[in-house]
């Protein structure tokens, strides 16, 4: 039954895989994204398949709709131009206030548009991969948001892809602040395993009073998330280790379960 | 057996790991991402050689985890596990019997899953496990015991319509024929 070609085969892969497993961390990820971009091919043509729906319906869609939605986006770019307007002059009064003051100056954040690409294949991991990458100016730990919220943070970057690490993610901590009268503060932790629009929001002061609709937003701790992002609202919230801290689950705004364009935030 | 039979299990192990990664919808609707993989790998351990099992696990290992957070050829052992019993008992397994593949796509899908999962905590990973764990592994056991006689149809389709079958060489002999012909006279 075992024969010499079995022991052999049997000992190839085995040390395949320790060699693997033991090597540096960067020489690691290095070989990741290089077996990684043999999937390369098929992203063009996965692409191409699912705008294909998007394009037909877009051919057979009629003049007298199209001119209707061009109406419509014409009036909300004039709405956003005077919104735009307005809050150049608050920035610059906030400033002006902020000179008057002696306080440090907010910087504006840049953003890039990223495509999200890949999600991550196994069921104990929440990740996704997005087409920026070092070329683009990518480097780790900065930001992803949504409009609506956070959604994470750049764990790994390649020349043209990156992999960012989902909140709810063990791996993905985040200092939140609950606007409430106390501005409770805690740390966003691991989600439900099947549930990722609830997280955990822990270590919470055990006077903390939390109520559910309460907003939460990043508290700018840590050195990764700006202040002000915001992450969800209060579901609800239970005493933990005989009144030690207190515990509230957050429902997510971003929709992670179905992300198809995230925004990378240059602080 | 020929060269046809590798190829076609290692490109089925390349599409499958692209579409885990890419299709977003049994996610969505079951909180689960199907892995096709050790079903895959039922298929290679009862119909081709002990190379294209070696094979399987390695790259296919490899390609799962350039793709997931995965620490790089943590998948091949676990892959390399599941194919090697079966190579080595396949003489005694009714491989062309559904009950039989549906079995051991279950018992397959259900232990490559779990043994990759104990090397990740076994290295100190933190990993997002709850409750909701088990139910992802009866789903990931469910549809890995449905794909498993699928695959073995698909695999037998794919080889009748593009692979080269072995000559078969048959009793008939050309310098032992009778000519029969007229003479004329």
């Amino acid at each position: 039954m075992f024969k010499q070609k079995n022991y052999l085969a049997l000992g190839a892969v085995v040390i395949v895989a320790v060699v693997l497993l033991s090597l540096p961390t960067r020489a690691t990820s290095r070989l990741k994204l290089a077996i990684g971009s043999w999937f390369l091919p098929l992203f063009g043509l996965a692409d191409t398949t699912q705008r294909l729906p998007a394009d037909l319906a877009d051919s057979v869609l009629p003049r007298r709709e199209l001119l209707h939605q061009i109406d419509m986006l014409r009036r909300e770019n004039q709405q956003l131009k005077s919104q735009a307007v307005q809050s150049i002059a608050i920035a610059r009064e906030n400033n002006q206030l902020r000179t008057l003051f002696n306080w440090q100056r907010q910087s504006p954040w840049k953003l890039k548009l990223a495509n999200v690409v890949l999600r991550d294949p196994a069921n104990w991991w929440r990740t996704v991969q997005i087409d920026l990458g070092s070329r683009d100016g990518l480097r780790e730990n900065l930001p992803v948001i949504t409009a609506t919220g956070l959604v994470g943070r750049v764990s790994s970057v390649s020349l043209t892809r990156a992999q960012v690490i989902l909140v709810g993610d063990p791996n993905c901590r985040v200092s939140a602040l609950v606007e409430n009268p106390a501005r409770d503060m805690g740390v966003l932790l691991a989600g439900g395993t099947l549930d990722t629009s609830l997280v955990e929001l822990t270590y919470l002061a055990s006077s903390a009073n939390l109520k559910p609709g309460q907003n939460v937003i990043t508290s700018g701790l840590g050195g990764i998330f700006p202040k002000g992002i915001p992450i969800g609202q209060i579901v609800d919230s239970r005493s933990v280790e005989y009144g030690l801290y207190t515990d509230a689950r957050v429902k997510l705004n971003a929709n992670l379960g179905s992300l198809e364009q995230v925004w990378v935030l240059f602080p | 057996m020929n060269i046809f039979n590798p190829i076609l299990i290692l490109a089925g192990a390349f599409l499958a790991v692209f579409g885990e990664a890419t299709l977003a919808a049994p996610r969505q609707w079951l909180g689960v991402q199907f892995d096709w993989l050790p079903a895959l790998m039922v298929f290679a351990a009862l119909n081709t050689g002990l190379v294209t099992v070696a094979l399987l696990a390695v790259l296919g290992g490899l390609w799962f985890d350039s793709l997931s957070a995965n620490p790089l050829g943590v998948s091949i052992l676990p892959l390399l596990a599941v194919g090697f019993p079966i190579y080595l008992r396949r003489d005694l397994i009714l491989r062309d019997r559904p009950f039989t593949q549906l079995v051991l796509g279950a018992v397959a899908s259900a232990a490559a899953p779990a043994l990759t999962l104990l090397m990740l905590l076994s290295s100190g990973a933190e990993l997002l496990l709850g409750w909701g764990t088990l139910w992802q592994g009866l789903v990931v056991t469910a549809t890995g015991a449905l794909a498993t006689p699928f695959i073995f149809s698909l695999m037998e389709t794919c080889h009748r319509a593009f692979g080269y079958q072995p000559r078969v060489e048959g009793g008939f002999r050309h310098d032992r024929e009778i000519q029969r012909s007229r003479k004329k006279l």
